[in-house]
């Protein structure tokens, strides 16, 4: 999710800033924290072509909009991303990739960067090869490595993306070591947040409140040595927080993700809040949709807001959290984000804490990604 | 951090990786670059404009001061601020 970013005016002025493309769900790996939809595999059909995705680069100019990620699932498996990257270029975009780095060679490298792509955000789970591959559920490490290598040797700036869970949280420092090594400019820590697979798997994948405080002393430790080379960047989860993240800055305010099928939404979550009405750019135009669709007006703004966010100090600060969590925690989206310590449902927060903290407890496997798992596509006619 | 204040004769340039444009939605100058953007005020979207590795601090300044008469020592005290602030956030180098 993106972070907010230093001496940028938030406000929008109403205009979708940051657009995500979600070019498709596919994925050579089996991430157990992946933010895609558990039926992510009922997409691949839907997926939009060529030139209606060039049709939503168009109509998210007009409205405004200047940064755009390609992301997925893995966005390399689109074999027109170098295709779609060049035109967003021509727009005036400042493209970023999301990428795992599976599929990311010298050959496509050097057609990205002909197509003008201008930033690579890569994917890194561990610095060993045994941890990394049982946690992605493929042997990627040893290409993950060879992509970050020439990512650099192209000179394309790289943020080097590290979700963190208990897992890999005691590798912070290694991390650092390994990034500063090849010249990377930005190093995010991305604490996961648990949605959608992350959520399934969270009593093994969420570390402990030390863990994450001892990574944040590591952390700090090497930016103290590292000065201005690199920025590093960490988030701690909104679990320990005890304040609800400004969750994509707030509702319909500045971010527009279009998923594979081209449905809008407010973020890459959005679809886990069931009784809202989402639209697709294939059946409108996308001004109408960021503008007047009962989806993007649904809790934009601060008018709607529930107690006691309603009257709260700090509401222009974190606009009541995140939709998604509070519909997946207290079962109605309209609810405060239960990450609040002010929440009336803060419990159920408090109660994923402490179980994680609990010294003995029933371990599970992680259960990774996977096509069939979830899948609904039977049921259509 | 400490800011360090530039010398006169320093000649700041736009870093790596940074786009520097006019944006007509935004009416005004902006900054793009990894994960980031900043809409720049009229003033800083003027002095960026003359940051070209070239020109020094010093040039920059007989050059605001000959483009907005009138206003001279407050636009050398601004040109200095700013380039300062531009370089300690990593958006200028020198």
């Amino acid at each position: 999710m993106p972070k907010e970013t230093g001496g940028l005016s938030l406000d929008g002025q109403g205009k979708p800033l940051w657009l995500s493309l979600e070019l498709t769900y596919r994925c050579p790996l089996k991430c157990s924290w992946c933010n895609n939809p558990l039926d992510f595999e009922d997409y691949a059909a839907k997926e939009l072509s060529t030139e209606e995705w060039k049709k939503v680069l168009r109509e998210s100019r007009e409205l405004g909009a200047l940064q755009l990620g390609f992301t997925g699932g893995e966005p390399l498996q689109r074999p027109d991303l170098e295709e779609l990257v060049a035109y967003a270029d021509s727009l005036g975009f400042y493209t970023n990739l999301i990428t795992s780095g599976i599929g990311l060679g010298e050959e496509r490298l050097i057609a990205l960067k002909n197509a003008g792509l201008k930033q690579i955000q890569l994917s890194l789970q561990a610095t060993r090869a045994d941890v990394t591959d049982a946690l992605v559920g493929a042997r990627a490490h040893a290409r993950k490595l060879e992509a970050g290598r020439l990512i650099k040797a192209h000179g394309f700036p790289m943020v080097l993306n590290m979700p963190v869970f208990r897992q890999n949280i005691g590798m912070t420092g290694e991390m650092i070591e390994w990034a500063a090594g090849l010249g990377i400019e930005y190093l995010e820590f991305a604490n996961i947040q648990y949605y959608n697979w992350a959520l399934m798997n969270r009593d093994e994948l969420m570390p402990t409140l030390e863990q994450v405080r001892d990574a944040e002393k590591v952390v700090q430790q090497w930016r103290d040595r590292l000065g201005k080379k690199m920025t590093i960047y960490f988030v701690i989860p909104d679990y320990y927080e005890g304040r609800p993240k400004a969750c994509m800055n707030g509702w319909g305010a500045i971010h527009l993700t279009i998923a594979p099928d081209g449905v809008a939404m407010p973020c890459q979550e959005a679809r886990v809040i069931p009784g809202l009405e989402f639209e697709s750019v294939r059946d409108r135009p996308l001004a109408w949709i960021w503008h007047e669709s009962p989806l993007f007006r649904k809790y934009r703004g601060l008018d709607w807001l529930p107690e006691p966010c309603g009257s709260c100090a700090e509401k222009e600060k974190d606009f009541g959290g995140c939709r998604c969590q509070a519909f997946l925690l207290t079962g109605d989206a309209g609810n405060t984000d239960p990450a609040c310590s002010r929440s009336p449902r803060h419990q159920v927060v408090q109660d994923a804490v402490d179980a994680v903290a609990r010294p003995l407890r029933f371990r599970k496997p992680l259960v990774r990604r996977a096509a069939g798992a979830m899948s609904t596509a039977f049921l259509e006619t | 951090m400490e800011t360090i204040a530039l010398s006169a004769d320093a000649r700041p340039r736009l870093s790596p990786h940074f786009m520097f444009r006019w944006e007509a939605s935004q009416d005004a100058y902006i900054l793009l670059y990894p994960e980031g953007l900043i809409k720049l005020n009229l003033s800083a979207g003027e002095i960026l404009k003359r940051c070209d590795g070239e020109r020094t601090v010093a040039a920059i300044v007989a050059d605001l001061q000959a483009a907005f008469p009138g206003h001279g020592e407050e636009i050398a005290a601004s040109v200095r601020a700013f380039v300062d602030l531009a370089c300690d956030k990593g958006w200028l180098r020198t």
